[in-house]
């Protein structure tokens, strides 16, 4: 259609201009990539090891903000559940932060000590590439991450180290498990931790609580939390729910990668804005020529319009790709930048809006337009 | 039998307010009939562009009335304005004001264009138009590769493509050396021919005098002197004679 070829033989003509404003929008597109990627990968790791628990209920002590942090619980909520009907399997969890000595001298970095019990409950170590998960049941058995080795100063499997002052052996060597705190998580087992993080016996941090097939969740956990003190009962989405707010909320980390994407937001806006407006200031003799003719407003603002989309479709393609090669050299980061297909598709949506938005300046001016400056010698 | 294609009666515009106020059109009566070449000659400021902007519906007027082919601007929003003119005037400029990322044929074919009129027999009536004014062979041409007169020709046939009852023409002489001038002068009044259509044309140029059906002289806002040619004998008959 003419009303498009007349607009990318506009876009076109002024290489220079189409150069800049193609850079406002990469640039800006660039950086709400990378922040909401930081963001969805920041989210998805908060709630990393709830999701991959994948069990019905949590019994956690009251007011726990995040699967990192809580108080103990007294250990007889267990008995308690398991004298509820519909409740099949329950599993305490003690997780607590612990100081790792490196071997051979090289100092300490905080850890992330997670206890389960062994033989394949819920929350066992999973990606593991060397060792044997069966191994963790031995004295001073540990499981780490291959992405903390230098952090640890671990070289492979046998590594020793201490935690606290208590020995730690690694024993099964696991890949992708990482902390959005950058604190390496180290999974050992319920007593290993117990003992690591001087946990009174019989406490623990959470119960994980699976029901009987066709059992039905409100009622059970209505029926669990009767008996409970200082505790509560959370399924798994709120706890995911208050993990994140406290993560993303509570500690301003959201609002940070929120906050610095909506400024790209504003300063790719800003920039396609000025250069469409000085295109359209450019034209504005054509555009007058235009409604001289007898165009109709919208016919010439589906020409800046189309000016503005197709603007956004080159930034975004090239944004994109630089996105991509972004995700791909991130993936074995302590915090990689994610991808999704929904990100993708908002991110092209968030693209052509800010475009749309950036034209307003432009379609002010020529809605101005007096036909008969045609005439203006 | 002519048909009458454009009528003004008794406009006024006054331009500016205050100590700026200018009354450039003091009570103008005009028709413009199909198939006659209508010349206004006027000196600066005389109100000649005012005038045709205000009969090609892009300015109202203070006061009185235009009506194209019947249809009165009185009242019409500016997008209706639009609307008559795209349906019924063709406009050709003094600086011919084409698209420059445009080709020959695609700015022809932008005046159908902005009419919605984007049928593959729109391609046909810009080619049409094109041969009309002797340029078939420069379709692909973009106005940087063409002369002064070959932009105004295309201009023209822009102007003419939509089957306008009205062609209004600003100076279209004026930037083009006189052979180039002559040519499109001889194109425009075998254009202005067609009983259907009425062309008005402003110019300060005294050489295309003899292409004139009729010449309206205007000063201070008034037309001041009205000759008619007589098509048989070629004499011309005072309509209105300057005082």
């Amino acid at each position: 259609m003419l009303i498009f070829t007349l607009a990318s033989r506009n876009l076109f003509h002024d290489r220079v201009r189409l150069i800049a404003t193609v850079v406002g929008i990469v640039f800006s597109i660039v950086l709400v990539t990378v922040q909401l990627g930081v963001f969805v990968s920041f989210e998805r790791m908060i709630t990393m090891m709830i999701d991959r628990a994948q069990v019905d209920l949590w019994i956690v002590p009251t007011e726990t903000k995040s699967f990192e942090g809580s108080s103990l619980l007294t250990g007889r909520e267990r008995f308690s559940a398991l004298s509820v009907g519909g409740v099949s399997d329950v599993t305490p969890v003690i997780i607590g932060y612990a100081s790792w000595r490196k071997p051979h001298g090289g100092g300490a970095t905080p850890i992330l000590v997670l206890g389960t019990p062994t033989g394949g409950g819920a929350l066992q170590p999973w990606n593991v590439v060397e060792g044997n998960l069966a191994d963790l049941s031995m004295p001073d058995a540990v499981a780490v991450d291959k992405s903390y080795f230098e952090q640890l100063g671990v070289l492979g499997l046998g590594a020793s180290a201490e935690i606290g002052s208590q020995k730690a052996r690694v024993v099964a060597i696991t890949k992708g498990i990482r902390s959005f705190t950058t604190t390496p998580y180290v999974f050992t087992s319920l007593e290993r931790a117990r003992a690591y993080l001087n946990v009174p016996a019989n406490k623990v941090n959470y119960f994980m609580v699976r029901l009987a097939p066709g059992a039905d969740v409100a009622a059970v956990r209505k029926r669990l939390a009767v008996g409970l003190a200082d505790a509560e009962v959370l399924t798994s989405d709120e706890f995911r729910s208050r993990s994140r707010l406290f993560w993303l909320s509570d500690t301003g980390a959201g609002a940070a990668l929120l906050g610095s994407a909506i400024l790209a937001v504003i300063v790719g806006t800003i920039i396609v804005a000025q250069t469409l407006y000085s295109s359209t200031k450019d034209h504005l003799r054509e555009f007058a020529t235009l409604r001289a003719i007898g165009s109709s407003r919208r016919y010439i603002l589906t020409v800046i319009l189309g000016q503005a989309l197709l603007s956004a479709v080159i930034g975004f393609s090239i944004a994109a790709s630089i996105g991509l090669a972004l995700v791909k050299a991130t993936t074995e980061a302590p915090l990689p930048i994610v991808m999704t297909p929904m990100l993708t598709l908002g991110l092209f949506v968030l693209t052509v809006v800010m475009c749309a938005i950036a034209a307003v300046s432009a379609i002010r001016v020529v809605t101005r337009i007096d036909p008969a400056m045609v005439f203006a010698r | 039998m002519t048909k009458t294609m454009i009528e003004a009666t008794d406009i006024v515009k006054v331009l500016g307010e205050g100590a700026g106020r200018v009354d450039a059109l003091k009570g103008i009566n005009l028709s413009l009939v199909g198939g006659e070449l209508t010349l206004l000659m006027g000196p600066s400021g005389s109100g000649k562009t005012t005038l045709l902007s205000v009969l090609g519906c892009m300015l109202s007027p203070t006061s009185g009335s235009v009506c194209i082919r019947g249809h009165s601007t009185i009242g019409l929003s500016p997008e209706s304005l639009a609307q008559l003119r795209r349906e019924n005037v063709g406009f050709v400029f003094q600086s011919y004001h084409l698209f420059p990322t445009l080709t020959a044929a695609e700015n022809v074919r932008l005046a159908l264009d902005v009419r919605g009129d984007r049928s593959p027999l729109a391609r046909g009536k810009a080619d049409k138009a094109l041969a009309t004014v002797g340029l078939s062979h420069r379709a692909n041409a973009f106005p940087r590769e063409l002369s002064g007169g070959e932009q105004q020709r295309v201009a023209v046939a822009r102007a003419i493509v939509g089957d306008a009852c009205v062609i209004l023409a600003d100076e279209p002489t004026a930037a083009l050396d006189s052979e180039n001038g002559h040519a499109v002068m001889t194109m425009l009044a075998e254009i202005a021919k067609d009983p259907a259509r009425a062309l008005f044309i402003v110019t300060h140029d005294p050489r295309i005098m003899p292409f004139a059906d009729r010449i309206l002289r205007i000063e201070d806002g008034r037309i001041v002197d009205d000759q008619r040619r007589d098509e048989r004998t070629g004499t011309v008959h005072a309509l209105k004679q300057a005082s």
